[in-house]
């Protein structure tokens, strides 16, 4: 693909969110972020925080999308769509055109090969849809779980596949970029999405995966209070064990996640996160077990073997559990392991 | 009078229109709208007080943090909570990483591509403009991309992910660092002073932070008016007017940045007057914000944000943006680096303001040289840290009260106000950066900062978005969804 000319043409748009998936895109691993773009065949059309095209050459471009003279392969919209107040869309105006957003994006995703929701307030409404939902906020293809959203839940895009929904508050720079090249190298289908129309290579995992914490996990070891080493799902509300997605194999800004700098997976890929109906760091339980199990377990069983391993728990991982460094270190023997 | 509607106006975070009336080729007036709501505000009404820590990072994603700590302090306000030196510390490490990528992403990614437009294609700088900050195609711009992505690792560890980190509570930071971790920690800052030294200023950081008056900094430019990206710059302003072009309102509000422990501030706060060269001491009490031209209710006339309303009425006449117009003491006020730099008595800051007023051209600069003058304090945080000791105490919140958390973001200062009843969050009021600079007229009529800066702007035979315009919008950094949130 390397000198030939990009052909997949990528318009991204925002709207009733923070920009925070675009800021968060430009942090993707690669020395080179417009380079890797132009390898993978990507012609991005215009993007709003980094393209120069501003005012009536915008405008220009948009509505030849919409006559069809311009072909649009993937529609990127970022944030959720504002249908209030009283359904007009008044909420969000395109700037300069005195229409609002929303009819904007009914009437490119008609065009578009691809609909793509950057992030879970275009997913969902996520973060905007959170308290009454004043701004009657939603996704493109979904509030919260229900299928509807502003584009209706018989929607499918030229292509034939529903809005891909790359959730995630906010979304890995990574999820995007291998979804957008997935799509531009034609090797996606409505299989590599899950349920909730999110790409599986990340929705099939679950944060627990691979998460740091995974011995104070196993011995039930739990942290207490912020910036505590233990496990966070016995107290801290942390749902990682529920979550689908690979923050813990593949990391934020280089090595992070939310888990390994010491706070609770809210679930921020999850339709619905922003009202857990708890507070977000504070585990809710019944009988003093949490309501929140982990995926594919029996309570009995998580009963049983939580007991069983509290008692069993080394002094060294109790102790460190309510600590912020380690406070036991491992022993070094004088023995080969066996 | 020929009415020119502005908009979309991209390259700034979120959403933003500008009407401008023009008479001569000039900007005779303008009115500037924030075209979205959110309502973070009323979402935020009966959430428990904790809870204020997930949602308000999500107002801004290019200045989350900034949200975080704001929230933060208002929490330890409403507790009584005393971080401790390591949380101190950290905190003000976060949020200078998160300052200094606005900064960075500003000047190559937001600025800097606008003197690559066709419209100036006849200045002899045009070609090496092009070359270095086209987007996506120019070296320095993709350099700098680049630059931001490695820095950002810093937040990796410290704070998890970026943007919407949730590792800032009142009582410090849930990431503890380590004697190892802090030399790595350490190294990546100077991977980052590598780059500003070789690519942006191609000076040492000390040595930028030491240029003292106009006449330093001019016998610097002629020494190579091309070479590094500062002096790139100051060779095109010199070329282009930006001296003179977009004066703000004259007044300049910080509310101090980075608090060290114990007490004072790395940069201290203050209200500058231009025109009397002299320094007052902030008084938040005196702030209000007036609804008069937003779509908001403006009932009981101007209110201080601790008896703020936000109730959104789209219908209501004369209104023309969603954004309030605060004031102090009745006055339009700028914020950003150049009043960081300005009440922290920069010697350069002062003496360009004193000759040229708050501009284009001395914007740029003052966000500029903080890059320069904070690096080196980032240092010095790492080697304060003392591992072994509390980074994190836990809060206790009251179920009644009220608590306010100032701070200073990339663009400015940024205020939180919260109420607390029973428990709940009653209510919880925002004062944006640009909520100040891209103010509304108030009751009075009085155009805010970017009304004001935009009057006198040149507009050229057959433009439809003038690029003068856009020069002056951009210098302020502007962030409308932290604006409106």
């Amino acid at each position: 693909m390397s000198g030939a000319t990009p052909a997949f043409n990528v318009l991204w748009l925002q709207s009733g969110g923070c920009g925070g998936c675009s800021m968060s895109l430009l942090c993707a691993d690669t020395t080179d972020f417009h380079g890797q773009l132009r390898q993978a065949g990507i012609n991005l059309l215009w993007h709003p925080s980094i393209s120069l095209q501003s005012g009536r050459e915008l405008v220009d471009m948009l509505q030849a999308i919409v006559d069809g003279q311009l072909r649009l392969d993937a529609l990127c919209i970022e944030g959720a769509l504002l249908r209030g107040p009283h359904g007009t869309g008044r909420f969000h105006m395109l700037a300069g055109t005195g229409i609002p957003m929303t009819h904007w994006v009914q009437q490119l995703a008609a065009q578009a090969r691809h609909v793509v929701a950057v992030g879970s307030c275009a997913a969902w409404g996520g973060i905007t849809a959170a308290g009454d939902n004043l701004t009657d906020a939603c996704g493109l293809q979904y509030l919260d779980a229900t299928p509807g959203g502003l584009l209706g839940a018989a929607f499918r895009s030229r292509s034939g596949l529903p809005v891909i929904n790359i959730a995630g508050c906010p979304t890995h720079p990574s999820w995007v970029l291998d979804s957008l090249m997935a799509l531009a190298a034609n090797g996606f289908t409505e299989a590599d999405l899950d349920t909730l129309g999110r790409p599986r290579f990340y929705a099939d995992q679950l944060v627990h995966h691979g998460c740091t914490r995974n011995e104070y996990y196993e011995y039930k070891a739990s942290a207490e209070k912020p910036s505590d080493l233990g496990c966070m799902m016995e107290h801290m509300g942390c749902k990682g064990t529920q979550v689908h997605a690979d923050c813990n194999t593949r990391l934020w800004n280089g090595e992070g996640s939310c888990t390994r700098a010491g706070y609770a997976c809210i679930a921020c890929t999850e339709p619905g996160f922003q009202e857990p109906g708890h507070p977000f760091h504070e585990t809710p339980k019944f009988a003093g077990i949490p309501i929140g199990l982990p995926t594919d377990m029996p309570k009995a069983w998580f009963v049983a073997l939580a007991s069983l391993s509290k008692s069993a728990t080394p002094k060294r991982v109790k102790v460190n559990a309510v600590a912020d460094h380690l406070v036991v270190k491992p022993v070094a023997r004088k023995t080969t392991l066996k | 009078m020929p009415r020119l509607l502005v908009g979309p106006f991209n390259r700034v975070e979120g959403d933003l229109e500008v009407t401008l009336d023009v008479q001569q080729g000039r900007v005779a007036s303008a009115h500037v709208n924030s075209t979205m709501y959110r309502g973070f505000e009323q979402i935020l009404q009966d959430k428990q007080p904790h809870d204020a820590l997930v949602f308000v990072p999500r107002i801004c994603g290019i200045c989350s943090v900034s949200q975080s700590v704001a929230a933060a302090r208002a929490l330890a306000d409403l507790g009584s909570i005393e971080v401790p030196p390591n949380g101190q510390i950290v905190t003000n490490f976060i949020l200078a990483t998160e300052n200094l990528a606005d900064h960075l992403m500003h000047f190559y990614v937001f600025f800097m591509p606008d003197f690559t437009h066709a419209s100036y294609a006849r200045h002899a700088w045009h070609g090496e403009a092009v070359a270095r900050f086209a987007p996506q195609t120019g070296s320095q711009t993709r350099a700098a991309t680049a630059a931001r992505q490695r820095w950002f690792t810093l937040l990796g560890t410290l704070a998890g992910k970026w943007p919407h980190t949730q590792c800032i509570e009142p009582g410090g930071s849930t990431r503890a660092v380590d004697a190892a971790e802090r030399i790595r920690l350490l190294a990546k800052v100077r991977e980052f002073r590598g780059f500003l030294e070789s690519q942006l200023f191609a000076a040492p950081l000390e040595f930028i932070s030491s240029l003292d008056s106009e006449a330093a900094l001019l016998r610097w430019l002629a020494e190579d008016p091309l070479k590094g990206d500062l002096r790139m710059f100051l060779t095109l302003a010199q070329d282009t007017g930006l001296r003179h072009l977009g004066p703000g309102p004259g007044r300049y509000l910080s509310y101090g940045a980075y608090p060290q422990p114990g007490a004072g501030f790395a940069f201290a706060p203050g209200v500058w007057h231009a025109a009397t060269q002299t320094l007052n001491a902030v008084d938040a009490q005196a702030i209000r914000e007036d609804a008069t031209h937003a779509w908001l209710s403006d009932s009981g006339g101007p209110r201080h944000p601790i008896q703020g309303i936000t109730q959104p009425e789209p219908d209501k006449p004369a209104a023309y943006t969603w954004n309030k117009a605060p004031r102090l003491d009745g006055a339009v006020l700028e914020t950003g680096a150049i009043a960081r730099q300005l009440a922290s008595a920069h010697p350069l800051v002062r003496e360009l303001v004193g000759s040229y007023g708050g501009t284009v051209f001395t914007r740029v600069v003052a966000r500029l040289l903080e890059l320069a003058r904070v690096v080196p304090l980032m240092e010095q945080w790492l080697m304060q840290l003392r591992p072994g000791e509390a980074f994190c105490v836990p809060a206790q919140l009251p179920s009644e009260g009220t608590g306010v958390g100032l701070s200073e973001a990339a663009r400015g200062s940024l205020g939180h106000w919260m109420t607390v009843q029973g428990g709940r969050i009653a209510s919880y009021q925002i004062v944006a950066p640009t909520t100040w600079n891209f103010s509304p007229r108030d009751a009075a009529g009085t155009p805010g900062a970017l009304e004001q800066a935009l009057v006198g702007a040149p507009v050229l035979e057959g433009e439809t978005t003038p690029v003068a315009v856009q020069h002056i919008v951009r210098s302020f950094d502007p962030c409308m969804v932290c604006t409106v949130h």
